[in-house]
């Protein structure tokens, strides 16, 4: 039985007229120690997918299973790391993690779980700014102590929901980098939701297109054939990786086109042309 | 890095900014590029202050003349020349008898505050008098378990003032006590919220004057045989409730509006119900509740001389109402210098709630 499932599930929003299917008919299972990448494009539900998988949201129609138990509400065993950071602005850095680990492990010391603060800010490298509040750290700094916030209550699951959408393309590597040393440390079963496709073939085990919403359904999977530690520069090169990303992208570029010619609109552009500077200047001289 | 309280920072981070200038001025920091800078923020203010005094002493001095005009006219009308020469006489020479009753003029309420300064030096020196005299007796009272005795002295004007800082105090702590967890059952609880909602919105508007008869109907009959002078506790219990709606509909929009990553973090760290409310949902709405307990403040500055008034608590209140009543010579300017001074203190207040404000809450600008 695989580690997590989700058999047949349908989400849908708003009553009656009103009512518009999300996610239709969304089948997956991953095993334990994996790593899964779903790409999609904005706006495709990956959120709402990352919430009934944490037990954030409750699917319409279909379950969730979690070591083969329906997931109820939202549990330790699963960290998530929020698109958007979600730290506490008038709580500290160590603050932030503290309240997490204390959640986490209710009957270790106050002494042990400071321990385990200080322990994973330093694995995120941010101990000189433990004292800091959220809004005096740069984005790159704020997602790293979100991901020291999740790893610290030591999670069987790690869930991203892009977790590095907002960061700069330098900043992202880093990032990339240091979430897959955590992940191969004690090999953690982790699932990444993000747009980027080489993000995707560069972290993950598998990826999994998510067609796009409304009514969005998983795709076939992309399975990744690269050995470990992957190289960003030698990774440019391999064949295996060429050939997986221009098969996911010309997948999603697929449907695209059937979605916009789904949609046949014509679009009236306005019937402008460029006012002629070259010649008004030289006019000017003369 | 741990930054140095100066003077200067202190009194931006109080909405104060004019002092700082006008420190540059006299310590010559002020660069030339400033110089429109401490026009607009020292200069103009300044000259709006000496605008405002010169029409005030104009309009004074014309309703003066109103009212001189027509007294001369009317001993004209009914006794003739020779009483309105008097008439005239009588008023140029500054006579209680016949000095017209009007808006003093600016000197006047400079020398009421003086005198009501002066008065208060007089007061206070006869109680320190009193205390060393019953000192010694005093003490021996007590030993034999009876009560002390007090001074029963008029009070002065600073004594008044303190009465109503005291009154508005405890008002405010009332307002706060019941209006701030209030807020947050109904902020947390739909139910709540709809079940108060018609409360809120009924008994919001209603003036401070009812207020003080509903709480005056109840206290009465609960202290009932009692010789307890009940004035104070009615004023405070009226400024209480009539200042407690803007926290308690702040607070309850503040708890209710928290950001929802905020509460997905709550729910993802499984955070117990009371972790939830003091570790996510206060300090989130903090801001809001605070600008509610600006507003609560103010109003309840602001009723308290009404209430006062009804009341027959000593403190402004009554001081006014009481020198409008007296109708002496300088009873006007007194009741200017105790519009000035609740001016001034109600200002003071407002700075006050929003320098702990600056200090407690976090900057909403720039949150996550």
């Amino acid at each position: 039985m695989a580690y997590l499932e989700l058999n047949n599930i349908y989400k849908t929003y708003g009553q009656g007229d009103n009512e518009t299917e999300i996610l239709s008919n969304i089948n997956l299972s991953i095993e334990e120690g994996e790593f899964v990448a779903i790409v999609g494009f904005t706006g495709s539900g990956k959120t709402t997918l990352v919430n009934l998988i944490n037990g954030l949201l409750e699917p319409t129609k279909g379950e969730v299973l979690f070591k083969g138990e329906p997931v109820i509400g939202t549990s330790h065993e699963r960290g998530v790391i929020f698109q958007n950071y979600s730290l506490l602005p008038w709580l500290t850095v160590g603050q932030n993690v503290f309240m997490a680990v204390k959640e986490a492990f209710p009957k270790k010391s106050k002494k042990e779980l400071h321990e385990i603060v200080a322990d994973y800010v330093e694995m995120v490298s941010l101990t000189p700014a433990i004292n800091k509040r959220p809004k005096e750290l740069s984005g790159g700094m704020r997602q790293r102590v979100a991901v020291a916030r999740a790893l610290a209550m030591k999670p069987e699951m790690i869930i991203m929901d892009e977790p590095l959408g907002a960061l700069d393309a330098l900043t992202r590597g880093n990032l990339q980098d240091e979430i897959l040393n955590i992940w191969g440390k004690d090999k953690r079963t982790a699932l990444l939701i993000t747009n980027d496709v080489d993000e995707g073939i560069y972290m993950a085990d598998r990826i999994i297109p998510l067609r796009p919403g409304p009514n969005a359904t998983l795709g076939p999977e992309f399975k990744i054939d690269i050995d470990r530690p992957r190289d960003k520069t030698e990774l440019n090169d391999n064949d295996n990786f060429k050939k997986t990303r221009n098969a996911i992208i010309e997948y999603l570029m697929d449907i695209g086109e059937e979605r916009k010619s789904e949609a046949n609109e014509e679009i009236i552009l306005p019937d402008l042309s460029p006012k002629d500077f070259v010649n008004q200047f030289k006019y000017k001289i003369l | 890095m741990k930054q140095s309280i100066t003077l200067g920072r202190v009194t931006k981070f109080m909405g104060l900014g004019i002092f700082s200038t006008i420190k540059d001025l006299f310590t010559g920091k002020l660069e030339k590029e400033d110089f429109k800078n401490f026009l607009r923020k020292t200069i103009v203010p300044l000259a709006s202050i000496l605008l405002f005094i010169g029409l005030w002493h104009m309009g004074a001095k014309a309703l003066y003349n109103k009212e001189a005009d027509f007294k001369i006219e009317k001993a004209l009308n009914d006794q003739g020349q020779e009483a309105a020469d008097a008439m005239k006489v009588c008023i140029a020479s500054g006579d209680v008898s016949c000095k017209p009753n009007t808006l003093p003029s600016p000197a006047q309420v400079w020398d009421s505050y003086k005198s009501l300064l002066r008065d208060h030096n007089i007061i206070a020196a006869d109680k320190a008098a009193f205390k060393d005299k019953t000192a010694a007796l005093n003490e021996k009272r007590v030993a034999e378990g009876l009560d002390a005795i007090t001074y029963t002295g008029r009070p002065s004007f600073v004594d008044q003032i303190f009465r109503s800082l005291k009154t508005v105090f405890a008002g405010f702590l009332l307002a706060l006590l019941i209006a701030v967890p209030l807020g947050i059952f109904i902020g947390l609880s739909p139910t709540l919220k709809s079940s108060f909602n018609w409360f809120i919105q009924i008994f919001k508007p209603v003036s401070p004057v009812v207020w003080y008869l509903l709480v005056f109907m109840i206290v009465k009959t609960l202290l009932i045989g009692s010789n307890e002078d009940s004035s104070f506790t009615i004023s405070f219990i009226s400024v209480g409730l009539c200042s407690m709606w803007a926290t308690l509909v702040n607070t309850a929009m503040g708890v209710s509006s928290v950001d929802k990553d905020y509460i997905n973090v709550a729910k993802v760290l499984k955070l117990g119900p009371f972790q939830k409310i003091f570790k996510v949902v206060l300090p989130s709405s903090l801001p809001l509740i605070f600008t509610g307990l600006k507003i609560t403040l103010s109003v309840a500055w602001m009723v308290l001389i009404a209430i006062e008034l009804l009341a027959q608590s000593p403190g402004l209140g009554l001081f006014v109402w009481e020198e409008f009543q007296n109708g002496a010579n300088d009873s006007n300017a007194k009741i200017i210098v105790a519009m000035f001074v609740i001016g001034v203190i109600g200002f003071l207040l407002d700075r006050i709630m929003l320098t702990i404000q600056n200090w407690v809450s976090f900057d909403k600008t720039d949150a996550i």
